[in-house]
């Protein structure tokens, strides 16, 4: 509660200021509302890197910290829209509905939804990064690197987005080692630095000798570093956190579709989009490769790296069976962005349930 | 499943690892209470010490500095607290809660420039000692200072309010103030010692989290531990060694429900998450149920304000 009243405060003040100074500028002006703080060193703060490019390109911007995904978030979306901003972007999955909802009051503003899927008025555009097709290429590094065939997973909320992300990541490594174990933690926290290195601890403590993250927090890989074992990075670089423990890290770059979106509006082409952009189109970043590891596995990897973003190659190629047995994918044929969108399902070999 | 016993050893290392924020600020808090102020804003300091050590490590380059600027940070924030309660004579309550949302804003605003900075190793005893008894060695060694500092305070602690003339002085002032001040204890004094003493303890808490327990700065780092350290507080039914017992329980569940999702244990994984929560109150609350005993260790003018000494 405490933080909520914080951030309202902060955000009203926001708002004030923006509202006085706003509303006779000609320029485009962007806004961005985040679900965290710019400060977390994860999701929102690569956003924020994103947002200082399209004020790099030369564009005004205002942005919102901690926004609850609650009427609030509609509140601050009717100021925002009020005030003068042409294109607002909401960058958590739960503002989908707010967004909608002030987009049909608001025709002339334009409004980019991160992660959503609906677009129920023409000015709402929404979009998402292929993360999976990173954690396709942590999956192989993993499976390589580990000696004891126990890979550590540290989780977050059961959505299809980690669902999807444990099951490419998976498939990846069993296809380099048959025999690995995938072990999945959940920590029930994006960011959360001592619940997410006790998480880790565990998982080393049980044998994993290589830890991936879904969380935000560098906590994981320094108790990588610590138990001397491997980890990635999440989100952003985190090499630097952990020297000898980072591999690679999958990283968020939002920043060119933020200044191409930003810049349509003031060409004036902006349209209605649904973009699913991966490894291809930049969104989805892998870091550099740690000269640990042998110099086939790099080449290897940046092979795959290429065929990934040439769509030669597809993360859910079949055949993909669930733990059951049940054929997902058929041979041949590649999961759908409709079956990736609500992928719910562990594929085999994810051992546990997933939680209810 | 053979249970290898160094494994056994690893999993109460980092079980008492990860109790000893709550110990710190427990313990503070503890003496803060039983001087009959009841300051809610332990999540506060504890963030404020966390941004201060780490923000003092980044630019000093002084692991000492920063421990002891972080709880002289916390000593600082919780002077205004103790001049709002006990000068001013606000009410404790919203005082409390106020530096909470005070601590957690400023820190946010000093931390901006120490996002994504690695932290320094900090140094730990007894290294070498690690691998020389099995199941012991790994608890008892290779820890840093902090570690064997929380430990021994319930300790101290207990001491200090039952053997010490000036905890009896503390207990004195929290069970009836009017009395103490005619007896010619400067009840302002003392509550001001204990408050700040208090914001030591979380600042050095904070310190912990952000110095050693996971080298980093990150915005609402604490993640509510300030106020399961309060709780602790009560539950125990301000007892220090009862917070040492609790803080172990909560400490210890979290871990291991981690490690039996790890193996594979079929429990809804939600209940896995509360399940530190619960246990750790129903724990305290059974071996705390002597009513007697709980109304001789409550400290009776908590959170009431005193203004007659002046």
């Amino acid at each position: 509660m405490h933080k909520f009243f914080i951030r309202s405060f902060v955000s009203s003040l926001v708002l004030l200021f923006t509202f006085t100074v706003a509303a006779t500028a000609k320029d485009v002006k962007a806004a961005f509302v985040y679900i965290g703080p710019t400060g977390d060193h994860g999701w929102t703060y690569q956003h924020d890197v994103g947002r200082k490019a399209v004020e790099a390109a030369g564009f005004k911007t205002t942005y919102v910290e901690g926004v609850p995904e609650s009427a609030d978030a509609e509140r601050v979306l009717r100021q925002l829209a009020n005030s003068g901003h042409d294109v607002i972007f909401t960058t958590s999955f739960g503002y989908m509905n707010p967004t909608n909802k002030v987009a049909k009051e608001f025709p002339n503003v334009k409004f980019e939804h991160a992660t959503g899927y609906k677009r129920e008025h023409p000015n709402v555009s929404t979009y998402a990064a292929r993360f999976y097709e990173g954690r396709t290429i942590l999956g192989t590094i993993a499976g390589t690197m580990t000696k004891s065939n126990v890979i550590g997973y540290v989780a977050s909320f059961p959505i299809p987005e980690v669902i999807r992300g444990i099951n490419s990541f998976t498939l990846a490594a069993q296809k380099v080692n048959p025999n690995i174990k995938t072990k999945i933690v959940w920590a029930f926290t994006w960011y959360d630095p001592g619940k997410e290195a006790e998480a880790a601890k565990a998982l080393i403590d049980q044998g994993a000798d290589v830890i991936a993250q879904h969380t935000d927090s560098t906590a994981i890989v320094q108790i990588a570093e610590k138990a001397g074992v491997y980890a990635f990075g999440q989100a952003s670089d985190m090499d630097k956190f952990a020297p000898k423990a980072v591999l690679t890290s999958v990283e968020n770059n939002w920043g060119p579709y933020y200044v191409d979106r930003v810049k349509a509006v003031a060409n004036g082409t902006w349209s209605q989009k649904d973009t699913w952009h991966g490894i291809g189109d930049g969104m989805v970043v892998i870091s550099d490769l740690d000269s640990q590891m042998p110099a086939d596995l790099r080449s290897k990897v940046k092979k795959l790296q290429a065929d990934l973003a040439s769509g030669k190659v597809h993360s859910f190629t079949g055949p993909i069976y669930d733990q059951k047995g049940n054929l997902m994918v058929a041979e041949g044929k590649t999961a759908d962005d409709g079956m990736l969108a609500g992928m719910m399902t562990y594929v085999k070999g994810v051992e546990g349930d997933i939680p209810k | 499943m053979i249970v290898d016993i160094n494994f056994i050893g690893l999993i109460i290392a980092s079980i008492m690892a990860s109790a000893v924020p709550l110990i710190l600020a427990s313990c503070g808090e503890l003496i803060t209470e039983r001087s009959g102020v009841l300051n809610l804003g332990v999540e506060g300091m504890m963030i404020i010490g966390a941004i201060s050590g780490f923000a003092l490590m980044t630019v000093t380059g002084s692991l000492i500095i920063a421990v002891f600027g972080a709880m002289l940070a916390g000593v600082l924030i919780s002077t205004i607290f103790a001049f709002l309660t006990q000068t001013l004579i606000t009410n404790h309550v919203a005082t409390g809660l106020a530096l909470t949302i005070f601590g957690i804003g400023i820190s946010a605003m000093i931390g901006k420039n120490f996002v994504g900075i690695p932290g320094k190793e900090f140094p730990v005893l007894f290294e070498g000692l690690k691998d020389t008894m099995p199941l012991i060695s790994p608890i008892l060694f290779g820890h840093s200072i902090v570690f064997y500092f929380a430990f021994a305070l319930p300790f101290i602690t207990s001491y200090f309010l039952k053997k010490t003339k000036i905890g009896l002085i503390v207990r004195a002032v929290g069970d009836s103030p009017e009395s103490a001040s005619n007896q010619g204890i400067n009840v302002r004094l003392v509550r001001y010692a204990c408050i700040l003493y208090g914001g030591a303890m979380c600042g050095l808490a904070g310190a912990y989290l952000s110095m050693i327990y996971t080298p980093q700065w990150i915005e609402n780092m604490t993640g509510g531990r300030g106020w399961i350290a309060l709780a602790l507080v009560v539950f125990s039914t301000w007892n220090p060694i009862k917070i040492l017992i609790g803080a172990m329980i909560f400490g210890g569940l979290t871990i291991i429900q981690f490690h039996m999702q790890a193996i594979g244990v079929r429990i809804p994984v939600q209940f896995l998450t509360a399940l530190p929560y619960i246990v750790t109150i129903i724990v305290l609350v059974v071996i705390s149920r002597d009513s007697r005993k709980i109304r001789l260790s409550t400290p009776s003018s908590l959170g009431k304000s005193f203004h007659k000494d002046n």
